[in-house]
């Protein structure tokens, strides 16, 4: 299966304070963004286990996007920097098991940021397109 | 008690008083030169000569030296007395022909030109040695003396060379009665540093000070700096205002408190800082003192400032051009992003109160005149029919001319001229912005801070003056810039939450809160020190972790990190994500 046509699927985990109420004004204003991510609200990035990471993965998702508050900013202090750290330490493991770094990714948007949300959404669907489906989802595919 | 008589009224004297104090308190004027309530009498200037009867013999003696003894009998205006202040005054106007108290006194007993040839016009000192006996008695600094003898006889510090020893508190020029101590010293004083600064080491911070009590500069008092210089040997200098204060309510060794309160609700109402304009070079801030910030302007325009309200430039003269620069820091991307303000409404105001005051011509560089407020654009409009001259264009750039005055450079878009102005003051309307402590506040008491650094409302529209944490409320420029009318709506809005609150008496928590099944945690801890709010404490005795569901704030970064699932944050459980991924991803894209 080639990268013609393969539309990724991507599962957003985002923080209800920042990058949701980020993702709510580009929607309000309208900012194109491809309709390849789905989201996951959480009230925390602080929330996000490994597990909820790797469980969409190991479901078929061919990205994940993790993307909560700049440092310093988080609604609750410091729980942006506990998911930064979890995140950074899943990153190894990814690429061990076959799947890759590069389909992780964790990024700090402000709720004022709409933009850089859209811009980001951009981007990382055009990385995802460029690594082609998740090895999950061949075997998915081919079962 | 003693009896005396002074110009044939009975006086009352207590024990210790001299003659002039007793006259003085009587109301007999007496004049002198070389007296001071504070210091010790000298006699020095004998102008206080009066005649002293006692016993049936007649002497002329000087009265701020002399005894009020019991039955004595003074004149102070006998013929004999007026004869010698005259000859007194003689010698005073022929030393020192230029001096204006000594003229008018000389002028009062008839002298109007010095009999005796002068050495010197320009000679002021007198030899009363108030500057010596201040510097000895009371700033206890004992720089200056007497040195020489007979006509070589002066005043000056050791060697007249300078001294470390003087601190250059500057009490000797102020006492000097003929203005003979150069205002260098006041020059070179402390607050060269800082010259907007109060105008004395002991003042009321601010005419609407609650309390409205003075506050001492301890920089600045002689007696803290002599006792902080000597390492504490020297702790008793000074005092006047010991001295002066009839309510005897001077402390000076009141230290500051540390009081500690059991509150409900706290409003955090911490305002914001001056934006410091030397980080951006091009309006040459610091490089002279004419050019200043609007704050700065404030303090020289306020009448219990020190200039007593007069808006005068470093030099003392009044400026004749003024320019002020809007959004000095504010909408700018190499500073603050965001619009301060306060500060179009300001500078208006600050033109007005130099056209007012000076007559100046005043330039006011805007990029847009932001009058949002109730009779804003209506003050605005008078402004503009005061001649105010409005540059449309951000000043670019300001530089100081060899000649001390200032250059302003910038555009004026209305016309699409590059403008360039001579002027002699320059006023930058500088940002405000977040308390650069701010951080510390914020996790102090779990708030948010917004991108600018302001800290961050619960909803920026629906509950403004709110934060994250229940029962702390915001007011005023600690959540973002903000007028006095806005401020104090603000803080008005926030006692009105708080009061309601502590009325109510409980407080209402949100239902996403995490809860520790007992059961399956191991008591490893780990959520203990990952919780923002401490939430979470330790049971000892039952080795597991227990929410306190009133502090929790539902983030669930414990329930994310717990290696038992032990626990849950409701409404987000790893149930309910884990069955929304799994509903994102079952249906084949």
């Amino acid at each position: 299966m080639g990268n013609n046509g393969f539309e990724p699927r991507i599962v957003a985990f985002m923080c209800n304070w920042c990058t949701y109420a980020a993702a709510d004004t580009a929607g309000v204003s309208r900012m194109q963004q491809p309709p390849n991510v789905d989201v996951v609200r959480v009230m925390c990035t602080g929330r996000v286990d490994a597990t909820f990471i790797l469980k969409a993965l190991a479901l078929g998702a061919d990205g994940v996007l993790v993307s909560g508050c700049h440092p310093g900013q988080c609604h609750y202090e410091k729980g942006n920097l506990n998911a930064r750290r979890r995140v950074t330490a899943l990153k190894p493991f990814l690429d061990a098991v076959g799947i890759g770094r590069d389909r992780l990714r964790l990024e700090w948007i402000a709720a004022s940021e709409a933009p850089k949300e859209a811009e980001v959404i951009a981007e990382f669907t055009e990385t995802i397109k460029q690594l082609g489906p998740s090895p999950f989802r061949r075997r998915q595919e081919d079962d | 008690m003693a009896t005396l008589i002074i110009d044939g009224q009975e006086l009352q004297a207590e024990e210790g008083q001299t003659v002039l104090e007793v006259a003085r308190e009587a109301g007999i004027e007496i004049p002198t030169l070389c007296y001071h309530p504070f210091l010790e009498p000298h006699g020095a200037c004998r102008l206080c000569t009066v005649e002293v009867i006692r016993h049936g013999r007649s002497r002329l003696e000087t009265a701020c030296t002399y005894p009020a003894w019991d039955g004595l009998e003074i004149k102070t205006r006998s013929p004999a007395v007026v004869q010698a202040r005259k000859v007194i005054l003689e010698l005073f106007l022929s030393r020192c022909p230029n001096v204006p108290i000594i003229q008018e006194l000389a002028r009062e007993y008839g002298v109007t030109e010095p009999p005796f040839p002068t050495d010197d016009p320009d000679e002021k000192c007198i030899l009363c040695g108030l500057c010596v006996r201040v510097c000895h008695e009371l700033v206890k600094a004992d720089v200056l003396n007497f040195s020489q003898r007979g006509i070589e006889r002066r005043v000056g510090p050791p060697f007249l060379e300078k001294t470390r020893q003087c601190i250059g508190c500057g009490a000797c020029t102020i006492i000097c009665p003929t203005g003979a101590i150069e205002s260098v010293l006041k020059q070179a004083a402390i607050y060269k540093e800082k010259p907007l600064g109060p105008a004395s080491a002991i003042y009321v911070p601010s005419l609407q000070a609650i309390p409205n009590v003075p506050v001492i500069d301890t920089d600045a008092c002689i007696r803290f700096r002599q006792n902080d210089r000597t390492e504490g040997h020297l702790a008793d200098a000074c005092g006047v205002c010991e001295m002066v204060c009839e309510a005897g309510a001077i402390d000076f060794d009141q230290q500051d408190e540390i009081i500690e309160l059991d509150v409900g609700t706290i409003i955090v109402a911490t305002g914001f800082a001056m934006w410091d304009p030397t980080q951006l070079a091009q309006y040459a801030y610091g490089q002279s003192p004419n050019i200043i910030t609007g704050l700065e302007f404030e303090r020289l325009s306020n009448a219990g400032g020190f200039t007593g309200g007069e808006i005068l430039l470093a030099d003392g003269h009044k400026p004749e051009r003024v320019a002020i620069i809007h959004c000095v820091g504010s909408r700018d991307h190499n500073a603050h992003s965001y619009c301060s303000r306060i500060c179009c409404m300001y500078a208006l105001k600050q033109a007005h109160l130099v056209r007012d005051k000076t007559g100046a011509e005043v330039y006011e560089f805007y990029m847009d005149m932001r009058a949002f407020g109730k009779g804003y654009e209506e003050f605005y409009e008078r402004v503009q029919e005061e001649d105010v001259f409005m540059i449309r264009g951000a000043g670019a750039k300001v530089e100081v001319l060899p000649n001390g005055k200032l250059r302003v450079k910038g555009e004026d878009a209305n016309v699409g001229l590059v403008v360039s102005l001579e002027v002699d003051m320059v006023i930058l309307a500088s940002a405000i912005e977040a308390q650069p402590d701010a951080d510390r506040i914020a996790s102090l008491f779990g708030l948010g801070r917004t991108e600018d650094g302001f800290f961050a409302e619960a909803h920026p529209k629906m509950r403004p003056v709110e934060t994250n944490t229940d029962g702390v409320f915001l007011a005023g420029c600690c959540q973002g810039p903000r007028d006095v009318p806005d401020t104090v709506a603000h803080a008005g809005a926030a006692t009105s939450m708080a009061l309601a609150l502590m009325d109510k008496g409980e407080v209402t928590i949100s239902p996403a809160v995490a809860y520790v099944d007992e059961k399956l945690c191991s008591g490893c801890k780990t959520c203990i020190t990952l919780c923002p709010y401490s939430a979470i404490s330790f049971i000892e005795e039952d080795n597991v972790a227990r929410v306190n569901e009133a502090l929790c704030k539902g983030c669930g970064t414990c329930a994310a990190a717990c290696p038992s699932g032990a626990i849950t944050a409701r409404h987000f459980t790893d149930m309910q994500i884990l069955a929304q991924i799994e509903g994102l991803l079952r249906v084949p894209a």
